[in-house]
């Protein structure tokens, strides 16, 4: 198993966010975790890459590893990788120079050979095809004045240079148009391999209708509160999170905070 | 403008050392600024351009005036360590004294007088007594010092139309011998009506050796005269630095200044412009690195005297340990000063708990068809960003190294002169722990 989360508690000050999640992925498997605003999703993901922050409890066993003992950095070099649902705007910093400094440090850290700036545009041209990406945006700064899908290209892009293990895609599809929405899914595809394997997170439906996964889990109020295959996801779709969870949880208490 | 003090310990006891070789008018000059010196005091933290610039360190110090035999350990490789050789006229002054046999004054063309200031007030001094013959104190007491005991230093006189196209470098190294010296370096550099040069003044010392450098450079810009000025101030910690570059510019000339603070336990940059004359335009820009207890003060004083001149000031801080960094900027917009177009902007990355920076853009305009902007902005490094960063595999102090470099950046681009960028680049980022940051195709 790759990844193995139980029992994952996560708060600020005195505010509960993740209220014990447990989790299971195998090498391979493409997860989606669909859930309404507020549920809780972008936390967990948060928690898994290493944010500061957060008073966490409970255990994330990552290849054997405790995950929850690494840097954010040691978990990169490890395979961990997050398409953030907001990516930061680094002004001054090159795009194309970030990315390769972003490769050799994990090359470095993983006892591999350096690649000089021929070899890596060259990589990165290849990479570029993959989310139909222009080299125009290897010259500009990190994500600066970026529109919205673009930053999600350049996500995929470079979860696509970096090749992780693990990679969350948190709500990569909100605020892409169609077409976005199909290079963004064909990306994705392109990377799914027997190795690796895929959480991704998202509130529509629409995604998994390009992105098929493996298992559904829906999410509400920090816990994942039905698990499924690809199918309850359009059963959410019916019946929307709100009759979902009145038919599978009606009574608990734990999960009237939820409702948004 | 200025409060009294007793003059400082041992700085009182000095006298111009002329002896006998000044002429008459130079002797009245120094007497004159002493006496303004002896009666003014110098500045303290009550007078508004040295508020938060303390002189105490400075004051406490037993210096003695650098005279040309003081130096004893410094070699040509010492110097062109300290300032990589641009290749074209390079004059090399030790404890503000000019050395021969470390300058190179060939390929200059004919319009163009580089010489040192000794040389002149022994052939024609007449031709300085403009700027030594100004009220005594003009500007406060540290420039008047330099009236006072000012021997040598740079003269650059262009004929009109004058073109001088490699850079004119100016090293200004200091070597006490072990003896707290009192350097009080004097440029001059003349621009005639539609002459051009760039000019590139380096202040560097040996660690551990105390002195203090006192330096004023003087431009006076004609009509359409071009100037590119950059200056590298990278003194020991255990030195202080003391400057004011002074410039006036005619009609429609041009003049940007670049500088980059590095060194010196105080470092004080004072820029006073006067745009004279229509259609000047002035380009300043600075960044100053404070860390440990470095203190570094940008003081800015742009006088717009005439219509539709230009002012841009650029300063970006980054402070680190318990560094302090002052940016002091004024600009005045005079009646009449019509279709005037100013801008400040100052800048800063803190990035210690310790380190603090005082930040005062000031306008002061007395006409109405003007354009003026200011700001200043204090700013932590991007926690986001930094985790960004993190998440992709970049440890954290090269993380770090990334964002300083990349606010810095911006600054070290403005240099022209691509030998000196990069000696500039390498200095910056060995500064914040990215040494390996590599040249971008
Ligand atoms: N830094 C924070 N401080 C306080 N509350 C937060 C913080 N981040 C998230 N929350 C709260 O935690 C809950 C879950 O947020 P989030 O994980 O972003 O949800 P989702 O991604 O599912 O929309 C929300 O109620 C949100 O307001
Ligand atoms: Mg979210």
């Amino acid at each position: 198993m790759m990844l193995k989360i139980e029992e994952l508690h996560a708060s600020i000050e005195d505010n509960e966010i993740l209220r014990g999640v447990n989790l299971e992925l195998n090498a391979g498997e493409v997860h989606a975790i669909m859930g309404p605003n507020g549920s809780g999703k972008s936390t967990l993901a948060s928690v898994l890459i290493g944010r500061e922050g957060y008073d966490v409890s409970g255990s994330v066993c990552y290849e054997g590893q405790d995950l929850l003992a690494l840097s954010p950095e040691d978990r990169a070099a490890a395979g961990v990788f997050l398409a953030f649902q907001h990516p930061v705007e680094i002004p001054g910093v090159g795009n194309m120079y970030f990315m390769r400094t972003a490769l050799n440090s994990l090359r470095r850290q993983r006892g591999q050979d350096e690649l000089d700036s021929v070899d890596f545009l060259a990589l990165a041209q290849e990479r570029m095809k993959l989310v139909e990406m222009d080299q125009t945006f290897m010259s500009r700064s990190v994500n600066e004045g970026f529109s919205g899908g673009e930053k999600k290209r350049n996500e995929i892009l470079q979860m696509a240079i970096l090749e992780p293990k693990l990679a969350i895609l948190d709500e990569t599809d909100s605020g892409l148009d169609i077409d976005a929405l199909r290079v963004v899914a064909n990306g994705v595809n392109a990377l799914r391999s027997e190795g690796r394997a895929m959480l991704v997170i998202t509130h529509h439906q629409r995604l998994l209708d390009y992105i098929v996964p493996d298992r559904v889990h829906v999410m509400a109020a920090g816990r994942i509160v039905r698990s499924g295959d690809k199918d309850l996801a359009l059963e959410l779709e019916e019946h929307g999170y709100t009759g979902l969870r009145q038919q599978h949880n009606s009574g608990r208490p734990a999960l009237s905070g939820a409702t948004q | 403008m200025t409060t009294a003090m007793a003059v400082g310990g041992v700085l009182s006891s000095f006298e111009p050392r002329g002896e006998g070789r000044d002429p008459v008018w130079l002797a009245e000059a120094r007497l004159a600024a002493l006496g303004w010196v002896g009666e003014h005091g110098f500045p303290t933290r009550k007078d508004e351009d040295w508020k938060y610039t303390g002189l105490d360190p400075i004051l406490a110090v037993p210096f003695e005036a650098a005279t040309p035999g003081s130096a004893r350990r410094v070699s040509a490789d010492m110097i062109n360590a300290a300032a990589v050789d641009l290749g074209g006229p390079r004059l090399v002054f030790v404890n503000g004294h000019f050395v021969a046999e470390f300058s190179r004054l060939t390929g200059l063309p004919a319009g163009a007088e580089v010489t040192n200031l000794a040389a002149v007030l022994a052939a024609g001094p007449e031709r300085l007594e403009p700027f030594f013959a100004h009220a005594p104190g003009e500007h406060h007491a540290f420039a008047a010092f330099n009236d006072v005991l000012a021997e040598d230093g740079a003269f650059v006189h262009l004929t009109p139309g004058t073109c001088v196209d490699e850079p004119i470098q100016l090293v200004f190294f200091s070597d006490t011998g072990g003896v707290p010296l009192m350097s009080s370096p004097r440029s001059v550099i003349l621009a005639g009506p539609g002459s051009r040069a760039t000019i590139v003044e380096t202040y560097a010392g040996i660690d551990g050796d105390v002195y203090c450098t006192n330096a004023v450079t003087e431009a006076v810009l004609a009509d359409g005269a071009r100037i590119e000025h950059y200056k590298v101030q990278d003194e020991p910690v255990s030195a202080f630095h003391l400057a004011l570059l002074d410039v006036r510019q005619g009609r429609n000339s041009r003049f940007s200044s670049r500088s980059v603070m590095l060194g010196s336990s105080i470092a004080r940059h004072e820029v006073r412009v006067l745009l004279e004359d229509v259609g000047a335009e002035v380009s300043l820009d600075g960044v100053y690195l404070p860390q440990g207890d470095q203190l570094h003060d940008n003081t800015i004083f742009v006088d717009h005297a005439a219509t539709n001149c230009t002012s841009h000031q650029l300063y970006k801080g980054v402070l680190d340990g318990r560094g302090h960094g002052v940016f002091n900027g004024y600009i005045m917009v005079r009646p009449g000063a019509d279709g005037t177009d100013a801008n400040q902007k100052n800048k800063n990355l803190i990035l210690s708990d310790r380190a603090e920076v005082d930040t005062r853009p000031r306008l002061e305009i007395y006409t109405d068809d003007v354009k003026c902007t200011h700001g200043a902005a204090v700013d932590q490094l991007d926690e986001d960003a930094l985790l960004y960063l993190r998440t992709r595999g970049i440890p954290l102090e090269a993380a770090r190294g990334l964002l300083i470099d990349a606010f810095v950046h911006e600054m070290v681009d403005r240099i022209g002169l691509e030998a000196l960028r990069a000696q500039l680049e390498a200095l910056v980022a060995s500064r914040f722990g990215n040494g390996d940051r590599p040249v971008e195709p």
